[in-house]
């Protein structure tokens, strides 16, 4: 590992640390005096969308490929970690062991089911694979729907309250470094290769296949990391929550974001998952405006708003030394050529 | 038997109305390449205007299924300006845009229907008054064999307009090749503003055929619909007028039958999986052509 990529990580494990920190004292201090309890709760909310929003722009913006039906793979994660917690309650586990323990069935779950479906759905491509993964989620709803141990339909409730705040920004700081590490390694550059032509990949060798199939389970399994986290702040859930809709809400989230941007997730699915917190009365309003904005988007700026750039901290803090150093007028010049380093970064968060 | 029978007609009539809305995301498909999700949220338009116009219908002394022309009207003009406004600019840009564009406007369709109208369900009555019909033993709706007999010359009628006319010519030129048909005269924005009209009018009056059998109309009826009309135009094979019906009528019958003989809480899982199989078997729907993909 060269020096410069050591520093670039500690850069951001700082900026992580200072945002997790600033939140906290907010917190703590009872600046918000009794609706803390309630940001928080929007935060943790914010927390799990980010994931979940996240890992569907591993797909739609990594592979280029549509799904549908993401909601489905959560709603595997949610039960699947819901049940687990339930059997495993009764023994006496400290919180957060049970806490990682969830996330981590769900998503491996999450993850089974991704690879169970991908590997007929993924050799249609477009909008029948977009079809596909609708009908897959529906399939996976209608067969929680009638399964006993999910509640038969009706509401399942009772879940142990694990996802608390802290638990939830660190384990979304994990989930982000993978996948931003993820679309960096081979694995996710080869991906990207698929996207941009997948004849001329597989002209080179590339078992395009076997990628997308593992681009898809990669994608479920924190889709279930984020179910998990679901199922244990709401306590309670039904299977219908998982429906068309929320999938849809989950794809607009990472197309106004900017496919291909993990950043443009980051803000979009924080921003979108808090507004309607925030503003109560307008919540009618709330998927409307999302509409309009989203063909606004596609017309005006079909990548997104954040198209495929992404936020560095590093390169942030050697624009800004640079500004600093050269005098004003040079600056425009220079400002192109500067290369980025390659790092990852969740500090841009609620 | 008489419970086959009766599940027959069910089945054949619920088939009917598959088939009607398949008939426009497989005309609309088949000339842009392009899923109109907002398709099945022109039928929740159209049942909200027979909502509103049906006891208008019926107070003036008219035969209230009159009100389906309104609807009709009404339904095409919001496919057309939807086409207009929200489908053209991002036309050439490409399918994924296409794709989103069309979620965002069924997204917008069925949230401003919430607004504008509010999220209680609202129910439309006395579309038809006809009489039960009792053959074999088994009690039968007239109504039900208006709706097969509405659908099906709908149909007909719908291919004889694509076959036999100058119009239909135009519509099935365009896909084969835009540049060359825009170089033999055919005016394309017109021509796909056209297929939208009649796409859209044909989900008003499968929203007027809907609302006889199942007199309740909520602003998400269009998405759930139109998500099995669209595995509807699959199975039969996308972008075929007869492949439409074949499909809506199999949905249809399967969606019924699983419901009364074999398990009610999973028709629309078997609905589901019979699309997954057709698509792994044969991508290309049953009466579909399958188009080879250049490199």
């Amino acid at each position: 590992m060269s020096k410069k990529k050591k520093i670039s990580y500690l850069i951001n494990m700082a900026g992580i640390l200072f945002v997790f920190l600033v939140l906290t004292a907010v917190f703590q201090s009872g600046v918000l005096g009794n609706r803390t309890e309630y940001i928080k709760g929007i935060c943790t909310t914010a927390c799990y969308t980010i994931i979940m929003v996240a890992s569907l722009n591993l797909l739609v913006g990594f592979m280029g490929e549509f799904s549908l039906g993401h909601a489905g793979f959560m709603s595997v994660g949610a039960y699947a970690s819901a049940i687990v917690t339930n059997v495993l309650y009764q023994y006496v586990i400290p919180d957060g062991a049970l806490f990682i323990i969830a996330l981590l069935v769900g998503g491996i779950t999450a993850a089974i089911a991704g690879v169970l479906v991908g590997i007929p759905a993924l050799r249609l491509r477009g909008d029948y694979l977009a079809i596909v993964t609708v009908a897959f989620a529906e399939i996976i709803r209608v067969a929680f729907c009638n399964f006993k141990i999910t509640g038969s339909g009706r509401t399942m409730s009772g879940i142990a309250k694990l996802s608390t705040f802290n638990w939830c920004f660190w384990a979304m700081v994990i989930c982000l470094t993978f996948m931003f590490m993820y679309t960096r390694s081979r694995f996710g550059r080869t991906v990207t290769a698929i996207r941009e032509d997948y004849i001329a990949a597989s002209a080179s060798g590339i078992n395009v296949t076997f990628y997308k199939v593992l681009n898809f389970a990669i994608s479920a399994f924190f889709a279930g990391v984020g179910g998990a986290m679901y199922a244990h702040y709401m306590t309670a859930m039904i299977p219908t929550n998982f429906n068309f809709n929320y999938s849809a809400e989950m794809l607009t989230e990472v197309i106004i974001g900017g496919t291909g941007s993990l950043t443009g997730s980051i803000i979009g699915a924080a921003f979108l998952s808090s507004l309607p917190e925030l503003m109560r009365q307008f919540a009618n309003y709330r998927m409307l405006a999302y509409s309009v904005v989203l063909v606004l988007v596609m017309i005006f700026k079909p990548g997104g708003i954040f198209g495929k750039w992404e936020f560095s901290l590093t390169r942030l803090l050697s624009r800004i030394k640079k500004f600093f150093k050269t005098p004003p007028k040079k600056q425009k010049e220079e400002g192109g050529s500067i290369d980025g380093e390659t790092n990852y970064s969740g500090t841009e968060n609620a | 038997m008489s419970l086959f029978i009766q599940s027959l007609i069910n089945g054949l009539n619920q088939g009917a109305i598959y088939a009607l809305i398949a008939l426009g995301y497989t005309m609309v498909y088949g000339i842009i390449r392009m899923i109109n999700f907002a398709h099945g949220d022109f039928i929740m338009v159209g049942a909200y205007t027979l909502f509103y116009t049906v006891p208008l219908m019926i107070h003036q002394g008219m035969p209230p299924w009159i009100a389906v022309f309104i609807a009709i009207v009404v339904c095409t003009v919001v496919g057309v300006l939807v086409e207009r406004i929200a489908y053209r600019p991002v036309r050439a840009a490409g399918s994924m845009s296409a794709l989103i564009t069309a979620l965002a406007m069924s997204l917008f369709l069925e949230n401003l229907a919430m607004v504008v109208f509010g999220a209680n369900p609202k129910s439309v009555t006395g579309i038809f008054n006809l009489p039960y019909l009792t053959i074999f033993g088994a009690k039968l709706q007239e109504k039900y064999l208006l709706t097969i007999g509405i659908g099906v010359l709908m149909m007909v009628g719908l291919q004889l307009f694509v076959k036999k006319t100058k119009l239909g010519k135009a519509m099935r030129a365009v896909p084969q090749d835009k540049e060359a048909s825009v170089l033999m005269g055919v005016n394309v924005n017109k021509i796909i503003s056209i297929t939208f009209a009649i796409g859209s009018a044909l989900a008003a009056v499968a929203a007027l055929m809907y609302c006889s059998t199942y007199p309740r109309c909520t602003t998400d009826m269009g998405s759930m619909m139109g998500l099995k009309a669209f595995i509807a135009a699959v199975l039969g094979g996308i972008g075929s007028i007869p492949g439409a019906m074949v499909g809506g009528i199999i949905v249809g019958l399967v969606e019924i039958f699983v419901k009364v003989y074999v398990a009610p809480g999973w028709y629309e899982a078997i609905t589901y999986s019979l699309l997954i199989f057709v698509l792994l078997i044969k991508p290309s729907g049953i009466l579909g052509k399958s188009v080879g993909e250049k490199v």
